[in-house]
């Protein structure tokens, strides 16, 4: 913080600092027993499941199993590669829609209209069998070959997920657009700077802090949409599970296990999300929001004694 | 010497409400032009409409000699690009009465970012010359600090440095201590009694009847969108012609 200070303080003020205060602080006795209570139901919850008919030892044997692990690989890439399009096509779509234009404000209506209004799985299924109404595919010289060579599963997937999350992110791009103060886009008019700049340089970074929240949401439900992909025979983990779960017996086991490769990625994306938000988040406090770490740290000792704003 | 702002009958409406009613002002090179008022007067429409942020619907606007926002070719009038309207605001600065810095960056990337990325100078050159501007400013030490770590004394004058980065020939001030806290007022006018001493011209809608005795050159009175009164800050101030004035003036006073 930097707040001016009078240089010239009052000349009798004594040398040695006030006593500060030494009280004894709110005991919580609340968190302690609802802490209790919340072990005890999780306990009952484990005991339940270690007795079921279910045999958890296959699970470690299977975790770093190659076909898990290719199934891994598939879902990552195809969450990023499909968000990836997803993020760049909201972008896009979210100034169409907010441009002064009114034939690309109608487009980007119009696109949003369709892919929210229709079910993603849907929207898989149809580019799947867009055989049907183009038999072959033409780019002129470039690219020539029949449709169903050319849609492949992973592009349906990519193209199904991607096109449909660029409608989503492009209403979260657009709230954080609308987000930012107007006299930011006045102030860089006023500088000369062009429409395009104002956006790119001035708008968006602002606009960020908005719009990363809500996609890092997108992201942690694309990865747990793109186990939809089975229904264009795309081997992806949810796939990879189940099969090895027909072929070995262990069905539940197998679920259980992609459960918990779900949760490592949603984990893993989650703390990203933390550090890329600390990182939009400059300027905009006068101290950076504390690290996971510094957080965990500060609520251990706020569970005994004090709050974690007395810890700051 | 052609005016560096000229205004013949300037109208600007916001839907029905008819904010400007037929302005005719002229503001010379190196003038201090003071513009006074009771709020919704029209004075703070008026600067925006001079570096075209509003449209103006009747009359003509001209800024060292060229037409704002529009091209003339014989009778007809040809709106002018964005990229146009662009080019001309380099050469006219403006600060805001909530100062509009720019919050993700420092007070140092405030200040070099018009010359970087609208002039295309390299980041060293900027660098230096937002360095003095912060110097000149008095806020040297403070060249690091995001615009949230600064009191408002201190961004408004930031907001100054970025605005004279762009070496412009006219300066427009809307209101530019109406949201400080009374003490740190005198910082922000210092900086700008300097640059008047400088030769810069200005446009200062303001209420600091002490700035525009002292500093102006001209002052106007607007009230509803029409110029009540206008001539040497000295003698509207001291000697009110009109009672519209008078009865403003015995408010503020």
């Amino acid at each position: 913080m930097t707040v001016e200070i009078n240089k010239a303080g009052p000349e009798d003020t004594p040398p040695t600092p006030p006593e500060a205060i030494k009280a004894i602080p709110v005991r919580h006795y609340g968190r302690y027993v609802s802490a209790l209570i919340a072990l005890g139901i999780l306990a009952a919850i484990v005991v339940a499941f270690a007795k079921g008919d279910i045999n958890w030892g296959v699970i470690p044997d299977y975790f770093f199993d190659s076909r898990i692990l290719r199934g891994v690989r598939e879902t990552l890439i195809l969450t990023l590669a499909a968000m990836a399009i997803g993020i760049a096509g909201g972008i896009v779509l979210s100034i169409m829609r907010m441009s002064k234009n009114p034939v690309t404000s109608s487009i980007a209506w119009f696109y949003i209209w369709f892919f929210r209004g229709t079910p993603v799985l849907v929207q898989l299924l149809v580019w799947f069998n867009l055989g049907f109404v183009f038999d072959t595919i033409n780019l002129g010289p470039i690219y020539k070959d029949e449709w169903s060579d050319f849609m492949t599963p992973f592009l349906t997937a990519l193209l199904g997920f991607g096109l449909n999350e660029a409608a989503y992110m492009a209403e979260i791009c657009r709230a954080g657009l609308m987000s930012v103060d107007e006299g930011q886009t006045e102030a860089s008019h006023a500088l000369g700077m062009s429409h395009r700049k104002t956006l790119r340089r001035v708008v968006i970074p602002q606009a960020m802090r908005m719009i990363v929240p809500p996609t890092g949401n997108e992201v942690i439900n694309m990865l747990k949409t793109t186990s939809l992909v089975y229904v264009v025979q795309y081997y992806e983990l949810l796939k990879e599970s189940s099969d090895i779960g027909t072929s070995s017996g262990a069905t539940v086991e197998m679920m259980f296990l992609a459960a918990f490769w779900y949760l490592v990625l949603t984990t893993v994306f989650s703390i990203g999300q933390y550090y890329l938000e600390r990182y939009y988040a400059r300027g905009s406090s006068r101290s950076l929001p504390p690290t996971p770490l510094q957080r965990l740290r500060a609520n251990l000792f706020s569970f005994s004694t004090r709050s974690p704003e007395a810890k700051r | 010497m052609t005016p560096m702002v000229k205004a013949e009958g300037v109208h600007k409406s916001f839907g029905h409400v008819e904010v400007l009613k037929g302005i005719d002002l002229e503001v010379a090179p190196r003038e201090v032009f003071c513009l006074i008022g009771p709020s919704g007067s029209g004075k703070s429409t008026f600067l925006r409409c001079i570096n075209h942020l509003e449209k103006i619907n009747a009359g003509r606007l001209y800024v060292d000699g060229e037409l704002v926002g529009y091209r003339q070719k014989g009778d007809k009038l040809y709106e002018l690009k964005d990229s146009e309207v662009a080019l001309k605001r380099r050469d006219i600065g403006m600060v805001f009465q909530r100062f509009n810095l720019f919050p993700h960056m420092t007070a140092l990337e405030n200040v070099m970012e018009a010359p970087v990325q609208v002039k295309g100078e390299t980041k060293a050159v900027a660098r230096e010359r937002g360095e003095r501007l912060l110097d000149r400013v008095g806020l040297a030490d403070k060249a690091g600090n995001y615009p949230s770590q600064l009191s408002g004394g201190q961004q408004q004058r930031v907001a100054i440095a970025r605005a004279l980065a762009m070496e412009p020939k006219l300066m427009l001030f809307d209101e530019p201590t109406s949201a400080l806290d009374p003490e740190l007022v005198g910082d922000v006018l210092d900086v700008m009694r300097s640059l008047a001493e400088d030769g810069m011209t200005m446009v200062v809608v303001t209420h600091e009847m002490g700035f525009a005795r002292e500093v102006g050159d001209s002052l106007v009175f607007m009230d509803e969108g029409v110029v009540v009164e206008s001539g040497h800050p000295r003698d509207v101030l001291t000697d009110p012609q009109h009672e519209r004035t008078k009865s403003f003036l015995s408010k503020v006073l």
